[in-house]
């Protein structure tokens, strides 16, 4: 398996290369070549925040055709609570259920399930945990990514528990089973509000291999769905399982900033957006934090309920969710099935660290050209302007060392030389010295 | 590769750059992470015992290729008797500080501790000079 899968393609005949995604990477793995983004896939951590913000949808998101369904018998949908929560209240869910069913999906289950069963197990994980604290949760497949590439140290902390969502998909093949389906028959679907949780089925880490099938982009389902209800009102076809009973409070809030820290019973704490997870593993690696047990982390702001294939303000998403977790029970009621099931499914190996190699493999030659790009930083002006195509001026003296770039790609450099008198009133006099 | 860093005494909202930008040097250069552990406890102890006690600093770190040289050049009272400083639990700390969890008498014995070569040296009324080794490979 390619364990560089990414989730994320650039169209590179639909990219304008303005240098947007490049600006908000947080491993720096975009720069600009001959006009397009290009993507440096050994850093890439499938997080979506160039996605965001490619001003032309450039940057597509690698998901299954609905169509695929089709090819199965037994037409398995695992929906997340986000899902359910993007449509306004007068689109009730029996409604959204009806049309899912008219779609094709023989079955619709609820992605949170699989969370009750983890509360019991995270905490005794914690508990029992040998080696340095914190334990990190793997949750989010972008912040796992993220820890493997930039944060390689602290690979050995991130929980050898799979998350809700694989649960869920194992019960439900292991059910099929048990009733004589033969399993080809079976596909089992997800709609995911994120890329990082494709690039997590499809080459997913620490030795697990997913059950599920195919992943369906969030924002397509909505549309699809939006469309029926705009078209031909709600459905009759309502011969569905029980959702709404067989979710918890404890589930549903799951994907939710602090969902997960809320069940820890030892010192836990939720964060949540691209750059604070980073500033916090940053202090952790400077031995500042002490004494917490239990890390959630979350790449998107407002967690899932941010995610890049979600639709609609994530505030009143959340919002929604709460509203839903205030009529549900604290366990569902498939509780005691899913321990008798997936009890066994839910350890995975460890993490693999993936250190981004900057410089060179061979120390000597990387402390050399640590040290020429640290000289050639002084005669770059350091304001970051990106023209030269990449993200920092700091990005292109590693790049010139690393001999991907020139000096002639600083393009105030040039305007310096062509200009002197106008570049210095902008920019200050100081700021071309060489020093 | 050379890094250096000005202290200032009483500085808390700063104490812990050094450490800070020599971890994210050696992680850059790909250096094991249990030598930079190793560095930075050792780095940041030594760097908050300038905050603390003395008056203001400087801090020094060299890359070579085999190892990392920091020494910490202090303007401040100095150690009186550096022996019993290097003695486990031993502390000047008030027992208000020590409540507050600072103050466990564990900060030089620390930085001994994670270095490969320590060496301390001090003037009481002038300051303290402490040099640390930790070899790369």
């Amino acid at each position: 398996m390619n364990p560089f899968h990414h989730a994320l393609r650039i169209r590179k005949e639909i990219c304008i290369g303005c240098s947007r995604c490049m600006r908000v990477c947080p491993t720096e793995a975009l720069r600009v070549i001959d006009g397009k983004a290009t993507l440096h896939p050994e850093w890439c951590i499938d997080c979506g925040e160039c996605f965001n913000v490619c001003p032309v949808r450039a940057i597509v998101v690698e998901d299954d055709d609905i169509a695929k369904i089709f090819r199965y018998k037994h037409r398995i949908l695992l929906i997340p609570s986000v899902f359910f929560a993007q449509f306004e209240e007068k689109l009730t869910l029996d409604a959204i259920k009806g049309i899912l069913y008219d779609m094709g999906f023989t079955e619709l289950c609820t992605v949170e399930q699989g969370a009750d069963l983890l509360v019991d197990e995270i905490n005794r994980y914690v508990a029992e945990f040998n080696g340095e604290k914190p334990v990190i949760s793997s949750y989010c497949p972008a912040v796992v990514r993220l820890i493997q590439v930039r944060f390689p140290s602290f690979a050995d902390r991130v929980m050898r528990l799979i998350p809700p969502l694989e649960i869920t998909a194992q019960y439900y093949r292991s059910e099929y089973e048990k009733n004589g389906v033969p399993l080809e028959d079976v596909g089992i679907f997800y709609v995911t509000p994120c890329a990082a949780k494709i690039a997590a089925i499809k080459a997913p880490v620490g030795g697990y291999v997913s059950p599920i099938n195919g992943v369906i982009n969030m924002s397509e389902l909505y549309n699809k769905v939006f469309l029926a209800y705009k078209q031909k009102g709600t459905s009759e076809n309502e011969h569905c399982t029980l959702i709404h009973s067989s979710l918890s409070s404890v589930g549903v809030r799951w994907p939710t900033t602090g969902g997960e820290a809320a069940i820890i019973q030892d010192r836990a704490l939720a964060i949540d957006s691209m750059p604070n997870v980073i500033e916090f593993l940053e202090r952790l690696e400077n031995e500042e934090i002490k004494g917490v047990d239990f890390l959630e982390l979350r790449a998107c702001d407002m967690s899932c309920c941010g995610g890049i294939l979600v639709q609609g303000n994530r505030f009143l998403i959340k919002e929604r969710i709460d509203k839903m977790a205030e009529e549900l029970p604290k366990k569902h009621m498939l509780d005691q099935k899913f321990r008798n099931v997936c009890s066994g499914y839910i350890p995975m190996d460890p993490v693999e660290p993936r250190a981004m190699i900057k410089y060179h493999a061979d120390f000597t030659i990387a402390l050399q050209r640590m040290e020429e790009a640290r000289r050639l930083l002084r005669r770059l002006p350091d304001i970051d302007c990106g023209a030269c195509g990449a993200p920092s001026c700091e990005a292109l003296a590693d790049d010139i060392v690393c001999n991907r770039a020139t000096m002639e790609h600083c393009v105030i450099l040039h305007a310096h030389q062509a200009d002197p008198e106008m570049m210095e009133k902008i920019w200050g006099k100081k700021r071309f010295i060489k020093k | 590769m050379d890094l250096s860093f000005q202290i200032q005494g009483g500085d808390f909202t700063s104490a812990g750059t050094a450490s800070s930008q020599v971890r994210r040097t050696l992680k850059e250069l790909g250096v094991d992470a249990s030598v930079i552990k190793r560095v930075v406890v050792a780095l940041y102890e030594a760097e908050v015992n300038i905050v603390a006690h003395a008056y203001r600093g400087l801090i020094t770190a060299e890359i070579k290729p085999d190892q990392v040289f920091m020494k910490l050049i202090d303007e401040g009272p100095g150690i009186a008797d550096i022996e019993k400083a290097m003695t486990p639990g031993f502390s000047t700390a008030s027992q208000e500080v020590r409540e507050m969890g600072f103050g466990a008498g564990m900060g030089l014995p620390n930085i001994c501790r994670n270095a490969d070569v320590f060496n301390i040296h001090s003037v009481p009324g002038k300051g303290t000079t402490v040099e640390i080794t930790i070899q790369i490979k």
